[in-house]
């Protein structure tokens, strides 16, 4: 220890392209009626078929609806959801959400068990380098079966971070 | 509070055609009470929407909404005006960042009809705008012309046939 370095040195992280191709693997969950609940009342939704368990019984339903955008918030349940961009070296404050998209092929409901698997699939930058774009591609299956399909862009911006 | 004996929320009837503008939901001013909730309830944890001080450090003035609170503003639009299981795809990109109290409107129109497996779909384009005019996000939907059944258990193909049914009946 003569010298002054503590630290290792610094590693170059990975260009951003390398992530293409990488996956997350498949992990299950399953949302609550309390959190489809808690969920309809911040954003104002009123209609019962998302809140009230008789109202959604009472048009055919099994239980609470899924609402169209929740399936977003089920894959942010998914544990260290960042843990392959955080590779690249990139600071969480740097995050915007760029593009969301949703296809379905089945209707969701409370106290189903999903199963949510993701791959990243694209990376490009705009503006000389000064936006990274990720995409990322899920698809949400039940028992097996497809039921929607989630497309995500993460841009991430060049900013002054002070720590 | 929610106990009603309501089935569903009244939402227009008969198909859609080309033109046709949905009813526009407009939102309260949004609060930081609300950014903290919503927090909570989607799940999206990042504190750059809930904590001052981490706005501050990336050097931000404050704290902006989640982007995933509009779309979920644009999702209850889409549903106040089209059953959910009418929904087959959509997608926005979002265009600028919504700031602490602004405002946001959902309006969407429908652009065209076109036939996509075996399926009459309305072709929406849809924003969400704020007081001054700024545009927060844009994008598409597509969902069914017709209406379905509540309960038609989605886009499956066995509820794509019902829906065909449907309409054969309806025309």
């Amino acid at each position: 220890m003569s010298h002054a370095r503590t630290e290792a040195p610094p590693q170059a992280p990975p260009p951003p392209q390398s992530i293409i191709g990488r996956t997350l693997p498949p992990f299950r969950t399953t949302p609550e009626r309390s959190q489809l609940q808690f969920f309809a009342q911040v954003i104002g939704e009123t209609d019962p078929v998302y809140s009230d368990v008789e109202a959604a019984r009472a048009v055919g339903h099994p239980d609470l609806l899924v609402p169209p955008t929740f399936f977003f918030s089920l894959e942010l349940r998914r544990p260290d959801s960042h843990v392959l961009i955080d590779e690249l070296g990139f600071d969480r404050r740097q995050f915007l959400h760029g593009e969301e998209r949703f296809r379905y092929h089945a209707l969701a409901f409370a106290g189903e068990e999903l199963e949510l698997a993701a791959e990243y699939t694209d990376c490009y930058e705009k503006r000389g380098g000064a936006l990274t774009f990720i995409v990322r591609r899920t698809t949400v299956r039940r028992e097996g079966v497809l039921i929607a399909e989630l497309s995500n862009v993460l841009a991430i911006r060049q900013l002054e971070i002070r720590s | 509070m929610t106990a009603t004996a309501t089935a569903s929320v009244p939402r227009p009837q008969g198909p859609l055609a080309p033109g046709d503008a949905l009813t526009p939901l407009a939102l309260a001013p949004i609060s930081r009470t609300t950014l903290a909730l919503f927090a909570g309830a989607s799940g999206d944890h990042n504190p750059i929407h809930i904590d001052l001080d981490v706005a501050h450090s990336a050097g931000l003035d404050d704290v902006f909404a989640h982007g995933m609170l509009s779309m979920a503003y644009l999702g209850r639009f889409l549903t106040a005006n089209v059953a959910q299981p009418r929904i087959r795809e959509w997608g926005v990109r979002f265009t600028a960042i919504t700031p602490v109290h602004a405002e946001p409107v959902c309006t969407g129109s429908v652009r065209e009809v076109v036939e996509r497996d075996g399926e009459r779909l309305a072709v929406l384009d849809i924003a969400v705008t704020l007081a001054d005019g700024t545009v927060t996000l844009r994008g598409d939907a597509f969902v069914t012309a017709e209406p379905v059944p509540e309960a038609a258990a989605g886009a499956s193909a066995a509820a794509a046939s019902g829906a065909s049914a449907a309409r054969g009946g309806a025309a």
